[in-house]
């Protein structure tokens, strides 16, 4: 079976500028989102406490709010949680076990006085004090801006700084998309957000890998053609595996989304979207980048590619090749 | 060439055989005590996210414990003053940790003699002379307040372990993380209420002798100098007592709950070392039908009248305590007070139902997930995809060993990460298919389209997954718990996956092309 025919040649380079305006403004509006209303921050981030309960029998979210509100606990966000029908509600309280003591203890009286000692569950009670909130925020936006100016470094390093500029610029745009279809989505962000952001910065660059690395074979092979069409030939060439790598993981994340449970689901949507970012920011967002470096400073960078280190390391595993059929 | 299969090969059979041996205890439960005995005998461990249990953050209160000790210092200081006869001298505590001493003139030599004899750890940083008094302001070195806290944090964490293993939980940790708090994991408790409220007291005893004199409704406004007014356990019931503590629990070398007699309930009964029964004798000696106020973290648990001068070191603590909270009691005065308090600063509770429901939608969706990979390998690459879903078995197989193996924690966002793997392992086989397919496109021969693909296709494996890999290692840096759970399945994940999805099939072609010439390949 083959998805992408051999042969193919969709000229992509061709829309980018259509690309880079949609996808700018799309991330200049999640930004823009980003300083004025802020994300929705879960108690990891904001502090505050979050309550799974479940109930032995149907009851309503004012039925819940009614018997928790001898608490007194200020801002309460109640809201279904887990499958339908099951029953289960996610409490969210502004303060944390530090600020109200016995918070369990206190939580397990009032509901006890409405549904009975056997009526409901307490599942889970996550409690984070505010400082600690803090400093998981900063320490969780540092290791996102670090990771990807790693992964910029390390293609810097593989292939060249152009490429690691552009693969950086397209992971912001994958980070910042996911941001975006999260806080649409109306997911709060927690520490699972951020392991999949992070993950989604690992993993999204590995597109960019795989079109770098056949730029990189085809300017060796083909010398005329000017790097526009380089690069367009080296996507088509690669569009049926960008898209299996991307799809197989797809697969199981839909299956994480859908079958996971509630804990695990927002960490799959935005696992699912940074991975789909992922293949259209190599295609239409990090080969405009070299194309642009490129076309400042055309002269000087054509003919300085071929004598690139690269090169040299491509003809070591060409001896290999060889050696190996006469084996 | 053959042999270099069969030396592969072995090898891959003996990883395998060492997987199953590590792997072996976490599914089968009821093994031979001749396994345990010679071979790895640890199951997968759970996280406290799926098994259930408590994940607590103290923070340490270690300006209190500094405080504290300046007040210590503070009532030596003015008791040698007092003995040596310097009078008109005032110290008071200021600014939280600095002690301000104002002499006049007359005596500025002699204190400052004094402070520098007996109070060596005590730096003067400010002097100021102004109408005949002199006023020092003295604060502990920087060492000594950086050592003060280490060791209230150390301190509390020895408390706490004490506390929580007489409370009996099994393999709790509990662990000094960062500047001034402490970790702590209770797996699978079923009070966690109950636990915090034993981990966090600072359980401070003391016993102050109650003013008689006072009228507790005048001292509720406003206290006679040297008066304090605390509330009994309710809250409620106003006690006003000489803020001056005549003994602390430091003493207590043991307490036990006792049963009560008739109507009463249990009472717990502390046992004193030889000092403190020397000094108890004295103050209920020099005190008799008085009352003797027992308060422990700033509540008077009872203040009963001393009835005669107590020896032999035996206190008694009543208030109608039911049974747990007399046990629980008798635990924390065991176990000594806290050097500064301590406060929640994180908590993560989950329920074992909870968790065991995590367990099994993980398993679901792990099924469900990697049989859509496997399926789609077979319809799209046929045979090459048969081979990359045999590796991608072998992968599962050595991910979980390694996990067990290394003792690393199981979380939930862990199996979401061996989910997702499952997605990812075949990245490697599907470059290495799509390299070969187009190698025979361009008519070379099977066998030289095998060749080229690995070696072509490799570069940029490796690179994705170093990538891959690198963001793993940030997240496990960053993490906590169960986050750290989904850094380590990804980053040992992305190794087996290279290690099957690469090498392994490899040996699969290596070997057929060794034993026939293989002209016609399935992908």
């Amino acid at each position: 079976m083959e998805l992408i025919k051999p042969g193919t040649n969709i000229p992509f380079t061709k829309y980018r500028r259509v690309a880079v305006v949609i996808s700018s403004v799309v991330n200049l509006a999640v930004l823009a989102v980003l300083f004025i209303k802020g994300p929705n921050l879960g108690v990891d981030f904001a502090g505050g406490t979050v309550v799974q309960l479940r109930f032995a029998q149907k009851v309503s979210i004012p039925d819940v709010r009614q018997a928790l509100g001898q608490l007194g606990t200020g801002d309460t966000v109640i809201q279904d949680f887990g499958q339908q029908g099951s029953n289960e509600f996610l409490v969210r309280l502004e303060k944390t076990s530090v600020e109200l003591g016995a918070l369990g203890e206190q939580l397990r009286s009032s509901l006890t006085q409405r549904f009975g000692p056997k009526g409901f569950e307490i599942r889970r009670i996550e409690s984070v004090g505010p400082k600690v909130g803090s400093e998981l925020r900063q320490k969780g936006t540092w290791s996102i801006i670090a990771a990807t100016i790693m992964m910029g470094i390390y293609i810097w390093f593989r292939f060249q700084l152009r490429f690691g500029v552009g693969a950086v610029i397209a992971l912001i745009h994958d980070v910042l998309v996911t941001v975006g279809a999260l806080m649409l989505a109306g997911y709060e962000f927690d520490l699972t957000i951020l392991a999949a952001l992070l993950t989604v910065v690992g993993y999204s660059v590995n597109d960019t890998v795989i079109v770098c690395d056949r730029v990189r074979e085809n300017m060796r092979k083909v010398k005329r053609e000017s790097l526009e069409s380089i690069i367009n030939t080296s996507i088509n060439e690669t569009l049926s595996r960008t898209i299996i790598t991307t799809g197989t993981a797809l697969l199981v994340l839909f299956a994480l989304f859908l079958l996971g449970g509630g804990v695990i689901r927002p960490f799959a949507f935005a696992l699912l979207v940074g991975f789909f970012s992922g293949v259209y920011s190599t295609i239409f967002i990090a080969t405009p980048v070299v194309l642009l470096w490129e076309k400042g400073t055309r002269k000087r960078l054509i003919p300085e590619v071929r004598s690139q280190k690269p090169a040299v390391r491509d003809q070591k595993s060409e001896v290999r090749l060889r050696k190996s059929e006469t084996k | 060439m053959q042999r270099s299969v069969a030396i592969r090969s072995g090898l891959f059979i003996l990883a395998t055989l060492v997987a199953l041996v590590y792997l072996t205890p976490t599914f089968i439960s009821n093994l031979p005590s001749w396994w345990s005995e010679y071979l790895p005998a640890d199951r997968i461990h759970l996280g406290l996210d799926l098994q259930g249990g408590s994940h607590l953050v103290l923070e340490v209160k270690v300006d209190k414990a500094i405080e504290n000790n300046i007040e210590r210092i503070k009532t030596d200081l003015i008791n040698l003053l007092r003995e040596r006869g310097i009078s008109g001298v005032s110290v008071e505590r200021v600014k939280g940790t600095q002690i301000e001493v104002k002499s006049p003139a007359a005596n500025v030599e002699r204190v400052r003699g004094l402070l520098k004899s007996d109070f060596a750890n005590l730096e003067i940083i400010d002097t100021q002379t102004s109408g005949g008094t002199t006023d020092f302001f003295l604060t502990l070195s920087k060492e000594e307040m950086r050592s003060l806290r280490d060791y209230a944090v150390d301190q509390s964490l020895e408390t706490i372990r004490n506390r929580i293993d007489q409370f009996g939980v099994s393999e709790p940790t509990i662990v000094r993380e960062g500047q001034q708090e402490i970790l702590i994991q209770l797996p699978g408790i079923q009070d966690p209420e109950r636990a915090k409220e034993i981990i966090g007291k600072t359980a401070l005893l003391e016993f102050k002798l109650v003013d008689d004199n006072a009228n507790i409704e005048d001292a509720v406004r406003n206290p006679p100098p040297g008066d304090e007014v605390l509330y009994g356990r309710d809250g409620k019931t106003p006690y006003v007592l000489q803020a001056r503590a005549l003994m602390t629990g430091e003493y207590i070398i043991d307490a036990r709950v006792r049963p009560g007699q008739q109507l009463q309930g249990p009472y717990v009964e502390l046992i004193l070392n030889a000092r403190g029964a020397r000094l108890f004798e004295q103050i209920t000696a020099a005190n008799v039908k008085r009352h003797l106020a027992i308060v422990l973290d700033n509540r008077v648990y009872s203040a009963p009248v001393i009835q005669e001068r107590i020896g032999g070191g035996r206190a008694s603590i009543t208030g109608s305590f039911d049974i747990k909270e007399a046990r629980d009691l008798a635990i924390i005065l065991r176990a000594g007070a806290l050097p500064a308090p301590v406060e929640i600063a994180e908590e993560r509770t989950v329920g074992p139902s909870l968790g065991s429901d995590s367990i099994q939608q993980g398993i679901i969706s792990f099924v469900v997930g990697s049989s859509l990979v496997i399926i789609f390998m077979i319809v799209y690459y046929k045979g090459a995809g048969v081979l990359a879903d045999v590796a991608l078995i072998f992968h599962i197989l050595f991910l979980l060993a390694i996990l067990a193996a290394f003792k690393a924690v199981l979380t939930l966002p862990g199996i979401a990460g061996i989910v997702l793997i499952a997605g990812m392992a075949v990245d490697a086989n599907v470059l290495i298919n799509e390299r070969i397919r187009e190698e025979l496109r361009l008519g070379r021969s099977v066998r030289a389209a095998i060749e080229a693909g690995y070696e072509r296709a490799l570069p940029a494996i490796i690179d994705t997954n170093v990538t891959t890999f690198l963001s793993g290692v940030i997240l496990f840096q960053f993490g906590t718990g169960p986050i750290k759970g989904f850094a380590v399945t990804l980053c040992v994940g992305i190794l087996t996956t290279v290690v099957t999805a690469v090498y392994m099939t490899r040996i699969y072609y290596d070997w057929r092309m060794s034993t026939r010439k293989l002209e016609h390949i399935s992908i």
